[in-house]
């Protein structure tokens, strides 16, 4: 059994963890959450769902399901990772089974905007470091030490320089990856804008 | 980077400061909720202790979960009562307005707010749905978000974001008989691939799109999440100003010219800058069927499913997959696939024109017996202009369900469902693994003429041969 869920809180500077592997291009976040298991009100308990569907076809043999991967923390990827829908939902139940951050190909836009507004640092690597990485965890564990602030990935064996967009990075070194009440700071500002927008003035039918 | 584009202007107008860590604070103009990606985003704002700062500017129905066969309340299916209520209490509790079932204004949250007038050029969109890039088809800027954005936009009618480049898709010519925007929008999607979008706003232009209906742009602009642009527009022109004229929302009288005179001015500029331009000849486009698990994994009606080594090796992996999940062989031809379920409706197809296209097709004619086929309305409005047409009555007779609107079987949220691994014959705008329902279950995305015409043959089918 997995520990308690917490979710990540403030400044997010160093991520230490066990990587799991999962092979395959344009994977969507239907497959990561079935859309019935958006029939819920609260995120709690997704994170058994995570790849239901798949991981019936493979009997036990997924890698969200093999024991090795039990505790493993850092997901790696290929490319469009999350694509389709932008339920929160998929990275929600990712994060609840105990992912803390993904290193990939590439990540679909509204899937990657989701896990940052969650707390979940996403990282690209060229094809050739992913499979390198992949192969790696085909045959041993790999723990990946990830430091934000250097942009960073070390371990025993491989080191990598990690790519992410730069206001990422800042937003999650600051806690401000939490947006809503950096928005807020700007309340004069959005009171200022709302005022100047043009439709403003002639959608008085609007509502 | 791009400048003096729509996407330019609408984004620098909403620009509302530069957040500390670099991203764009971006006022969002309208602001659509359905009872799926909200409930978690009304918690987190009681979490908080915060209220909704503009009301006035969230508008919401109910699309996902409703069930098409009987509406009556409450639901038969627990979860989804919880979830319809749940929205209920919230618009109540903040004062949001809410279009209801039996509103007549209820439907699809894409179909719903341009045909009440809410969605108007150079608006910034936002909602909790990836196809809220169909918005951009009046030269908006809209784009999908994740409940923790909806939180965000209740409480601060802004997000954190990262301004997109922009790519211009250039459609030469036009589109010849028997193709559609379905058609064209799939074609592009195989072209570019489903994951050249990333990081782009697609600038639909030229001659071809500029020749399509509002509904037909809509269509187009709808799936550009699945060539993996969050973001899909048309420059405004008046057809987009003809078919607002009038609407519940829309401006009236003195205001209408006020807005008139706003809207023409805005458009990309002859001298704008793109970060990429792709020219493209829509006059080539044939009726187009997907054989695979991706939007992107498109052929013509007469083509045959790609061998692996006709393709690129980022697209081998993919296609390997498509293969076996699918039971389909490389080299097969898709017409004459044998189809066990026909759907017409969706935000992506499921408009008042979507339903006439279909209804030509199956005038006088019966739905193969093996096929169960049905027709879901994309609102209550589109349900209403339908009956009133009397195709409601043509769907009827040739042995199609006519139903209740909702989103139904593209994602299947409800009980309209694939068993096994059935055959979908689907207008909807995904074809992943599991999506319409069954694990097992396959979909294959197509116009809803080609929709219409598979359900008489009980197989893939060349719409041409239906109207000529």
């Amino acid at each position: 059994m997995k520990s308690e869920f917490t979710p990540p809180i403030g400044k997010i500077s160093n991520i230490n963890g066990q990587c799991i592997s999962l092979i395959g291009n344009d994977i969507d976040t239907d497959r990561i959450i079935p859309a019935r298991f958006l029939k819920c009100v609260n995120f709690d308990s997704l994170g058994e769902s995570v790849f239901e569907d798949d991981r019936k076809t493979l009997g036990g043999n997924h890698p969200f399901d093999l024991k090795e991967n039990k505790n493993a923390s850092i997901l790696v990827v290929n490319s469009n990772f999350g694509c389709g829908s932008s339920r929160e939902h998929a990275p929600q139940a990712l994060m609840r089974w105990g992912i803390k951050s993904i290193i990939g190909e590439s990540f679909a836009d509204i899937f990657y905007s989701n896990c940052i507004a969650i707390g979940i640092p996403c990282f690209t690597l060229p094809k050739k470091s992913i499979e390198e990485i992949q192969n790696y965890c085909d045959n041993q564990f790999l723990f990946l030490e990830i430091d934000l602030k250097n942009s960073l990935a070390k371990s025993k064996d491989l080191n990598f320089n990690l790519e992410i967009n730069e206001s990422s990075r800042k937003m999650f070194l600051s806690g401000e990856w939490d947006a809503t009440s950096t928005l807020l700071d700007n309340k004069n500002l959005i009171e200022n804008k709302f005022n100047q927008l043009p439709y403003v003035k002639f959608n008085i039918n609007f509502l | 980077m791009s400048q003096n584009t729509l996407f330019d202007k609408v984004w620098d107008l909403h620009k509302v400061s530069i957040l500390p860590g670099g991203s764009d604070q971006i006022f969002i103009g309208l602001h659509l909720i359905h009872e799926v990606t909200s409930p978690q985003a009304f918690g987190a704002l009681k979490d908080k202790k915060l209220k909704v700062k503009f009301p006035d500017r969230t508008v919401a129905t109910v699309d996902h979960i409703v069930p098409t066969d009987n509406q009556s309340r409450p639901f038969k299916d627990n979860l989804a009562e919880q979830m319809i209520e749940t929205l209920e209490r919230n618009c109540l509790e903040h004062k949001i307005r809410f279009f209801n079932i039996g509103s007549g204004n209820q439907g699809i949250v894409h179909v719903v707010a341009p045909e009440l007038g809410l969605t108007q050029p150079g608006m910034t969109i936002a909602c909790g749905d990836s196809h809220t890039s169909t918005h951009g088809a009046f030269g908006s800027i809209a784009f999908g978000i994740g409940t923790s954005q909806v939180r965000d936009v209740l409480a601060t009618q802004t997000l954190a974001m990262n301004k997109l480049k922009v790519r211009q898709i250039w459609c030469d010519n036009k589109l010849s008989k028997g193709v559609y925007a379905k058609d064209l929008v799939l074609h592009i999607i195989n072209k570019l691939g489903v994951k050249a979008g990333v990081g782009f706003a697609y600038e639909f232009a030229g001659p071809a799109i500029h020749e399509l209906s509002m509904e037909e742009r809509m269509t187009i602009c709808n799936m550009s999440i699945e060539g993996g642009a969050r973001c899909g527009y048309i420059n405004p022109d008046e057809k987009t100003f003809s078919y607002i004229k009038n609407k519940l929302c829309a401006p009236k009288n003195e205001y209408w010219d006020k807005a008139l005179r706003w809207w023409k001015s805005l458009k990309s500029d002859e001298n704008s800058i793109y970060d990429d331009v792709i020219k493209l000849d829509a006059s080539k486009v044939e009726p187009t069927v997907t054989w695979g698990i991706t939007p992107g994994q498109s052929i013509s009606i007469n083509q045959q499913i790609p061998l692996l080594d006709d393709l690129s090796p980022n697209d081998k992996l993919v296609a390997k997959e498509a293969y076996e999940y699918m039971s389909f062989k490389p080299g097969q031809l898709i017409k004459d696939t044998p189809v066990d379920v026909c759907f017409i409706g969706s935000c992506t197809n499921g408009r008042i024109s979507d339903l006439r296209v279909a209804a030509k097709v199956l005038k006088g004619k019966k739905v193969s017996k093996n096929v169960k086929a049905f027709a879901v309305p994309g609102s209550e409005k589109v349900a209403t202009e339908a009956k009133k047409e009397g195709i409601d009555q043509i769907f009827k007779d040739s042995g199609f369900q006519w139903r209740e609107p909702g989103c139904s079987m593209c994602l299947a949220m409800n009980s309209d469902k694939l068993i096994g691994n059935q055959v979908s014959a689907s207008s909807s705008n995904r074809n992943f693994k599991g999506r319409q329902g069954s694990p097992s279950g396959r979909t294959l995305l197509m116009s809803p003429a080609m929709v219409a015409a598979a359900a008489i043959n009980g197989k893939v089918s060349d719409v041409r041969e239906f109207i000529n």
